[in-house]
């Protein structure tokens, strides 16, 4: 997205210098880039975006709990982050025991946690003690409140992701593909499904910190949709929807900072524009 | 080698076997043996349970009762040693996929961490060679030909190096126009190993298969020592021979049915 600023971007540059929050939320949005970019080239190829979805609703739940338990039994390690975690992880094993095991329709157990997250979170914040939650940020997303211990938990939930994929992609893809044929070569299909979910978990959390719950699905789909559009390898899909998040996430924190809008929405609208014109690009390409 | 010659030579071996989903029997007391090198076609009416015999012995559906064994062990046990061709048309036409990808999972038994070996990467070529696709190997899944993908599925499973090859309906969705090109690359497996597949093509069971298994709610072997042109005679009303037999087989009448 070349849109020549009407604004400089010195004030920009100064702040990433000079403000460690600016610092902070330049560098979750760089490093999760890259998880975003390879676990979303994945949830579009095995068109699970419904299940990432239900997901990221169901983390209010996690974060409303970990604000309730912290403040009435003063657990200070439990932080919405570690919430978070554990109710995306927790939603995730329950959507995929489900649909493999107990026969139950995938849409109704997706529809299920998506509200029960919401509506477990809202009663926590509701009751909890202290002073008020701003759902807001939560909803809506914040990158700017990131904070140093933010920073390393996407690094090293970045990480995890990373290794994990690297380690068995090869398994992940054919398990995606063809998933009787995989356990046929003994690979254990449901197993590697599971790790799917459990990975699209953790970059739900992650992403939720910067697009919110609400608009962190459409990160996190749109540059892999972009992308499957110019290429039919994964790797090469992985690779462009890597790129495109980047420049999402840093473009879109250095243009909202210096207009002054928030970041979330600035940067999913951008998204969703790029993806836009793919269609009219691939068109003129055609032609 | 020479001291039992019968275990060396029998692939597989059910024996009174007998499943069902539920309560209702699909397959009943179904004894039949397929000897090392046999070409089968599995035919019979939809429904009667051909699919389900495959899924059996691909270890992926349990017998209730009776029992199937391939080489010898459970068919669980000795699936490294079978290769499977599901119908290309159940796939994702949109999944970012190149064909030697695609023919790359028959290796996964052998893989663990990371990257495929050279040697894995050297079998997956020969296998494309073997279905003359050498050349479209860097292709995307979706840029193929209905014919092509379902050759690209049969490299797979001969990547696998199998000894026994099953095959669900391989013409099923194949253009006329390539069908014979493609049942050469079929019938040149023939011999190399033991192939059992599921087809209602004529062209198919005239050119590569030994006998036919029949397959509906009870399973028979017809030896088929017979021409190319004489079956083509039988089965060119396959459905009304087969729903005759059927009527005959429940009157306990099989003098149409020439068992082994």
């Amino acid at each position: 997205m070349e849109i020549t600023p009407p604004v400089n971007m010195t004030e920009f540059f100064d702040a990433v210098q000079n403000i460690p929050l600016i610092r902070y939320a330049l560098l979750a949005g760089i490093v999760s880039s890259l998880t975003f970019g390879v676990v979303g080239s994945f949830v579009v190829t095995r068109r699970i975006g419904y299940i990432a979805a239900a997901i990221a609703h169901s983390i209010l739940g996690g974060i409303g709990a970990a604000i309730y338990f912290s403040r009435v039994y003063d657990l200070p390690w439990l932080t919405p982050m570690v919430g978070a975690v554990v109710a995306a992880l927790l939603s995730a094993f329950v959507i995929g025991w489900v649909s493999l095991r107990a026969g139950e329709r995938e849409d109704t157990i997706i529809g299920a946690i998506w509200a029960f997250g919401m509506a477990t979170g809202l009663l926590f914040i509701h009751y909890a003690p202290g002073k008020a939650v701003s759902l807001e940020s939560y909803i809506f997303g914040n990158i700017l409140l990131t904070s140093r211990s933010d920073v390393i938990a996407t690094v090293v939930l970045g990480v995890i992701v990373l290794t994990l994929v690297g380690l068995f992609y090869h398994k992940l893809v054919a398990v995606c593909f063809d998933e009787e044929f995989a356990r046929l070569r003994g690979v254990s299909s449901d197993a590697y499904y599971l790790l799917l979910l459990a990975l699209t978990a953790i970059s739900m959390v992650l992403m939720v910190r910067v697009a919110g719950i609400i608009l962190s699905l459409a990160l996190l789909v749109l540059p892999a949709a972009t992308a499957s559009r110019y290429s039919r390898k994964l790797w090469v899909v992985i690779l462009i929807s890597i790129g495109l998040t980047l420049v999402y996430n840093t473009g879109g924190l250095a243009f909202s900072f210096q207009l002054d809008v928030p970041t979330g929405p600035f940067i999913v609208l951008i998204a969703s524009l790029v993806y836009g014109l793919s269609f009219v690009i691939k068109r003129i390409m055609k032609a | 080698m020479r001291s039992n010659p019968v275990e060396d030579t029998t692939i597989a071996l059910s024996n009174g076997l007998c499943f069902g989903y539920g309560r209702q029997l699909v397959l009943e007391d179904v004894s039949f043996t397929i000897s090392k090198g046999e070409s089968l076609c599995m035919i019979g009416p939809n429904g009667g349970g051909k699919s389900t015999l495959l899924k059996l012995m691909l270890g992926l559906l349990e017998p209730n009762r009776g029992t199937l064994s391939l080489f010898g062990k459970t068919p669980e046990e000795a699936r490294c040693q079978v290769g499977y061709v599901p119908q290309a048309v159940r796939f994702d036409p949109l999944f970012p996929i190149t064909a030697i990808d695609i023919v790359l999972m028959g290796r996964l038994d052998r893989h663990r961490f990371g990257f495929f070996s050279k040697e894995c990467r050297e079998a997956a070529l020969v296998a494309l060679e073997e279905v003359g696709l050498a050349d479209l190997s860097q292709r995307p899944f979706s840029d193929l030909s209905g014919g092509q993908r379902q050759r690209v599925l049969i490299a797979r499973a001969l990547a696998c190096e199998p000894e026994l090859l099953l095959l669900d309906e391989p013409t099923a969705n194949i253009d006329l126009s390539v069908e014979e090109q493609f049942i050469e690359t079929l019938a040149q497996l023939k011999g190399k190993m033991t192939i059992l597949m599921v087809t209602h093509d004529l062209d198919l069971i005239s050119e590569i298969g030994d006998s036919v298994l029949c397959v509906n709610h009870r399973v028979h072997r017809h030896s088929l020592p017979l021409s190319g042109e004489t079956i083509r005679e039988i089965y060119s009303g396959v459905r009304r021979v087969e729903h005759d037999r059927r009527a005959r087989h429940q009157h306990g009448d099989h003098s149409a049915c020439e068992h082994d």
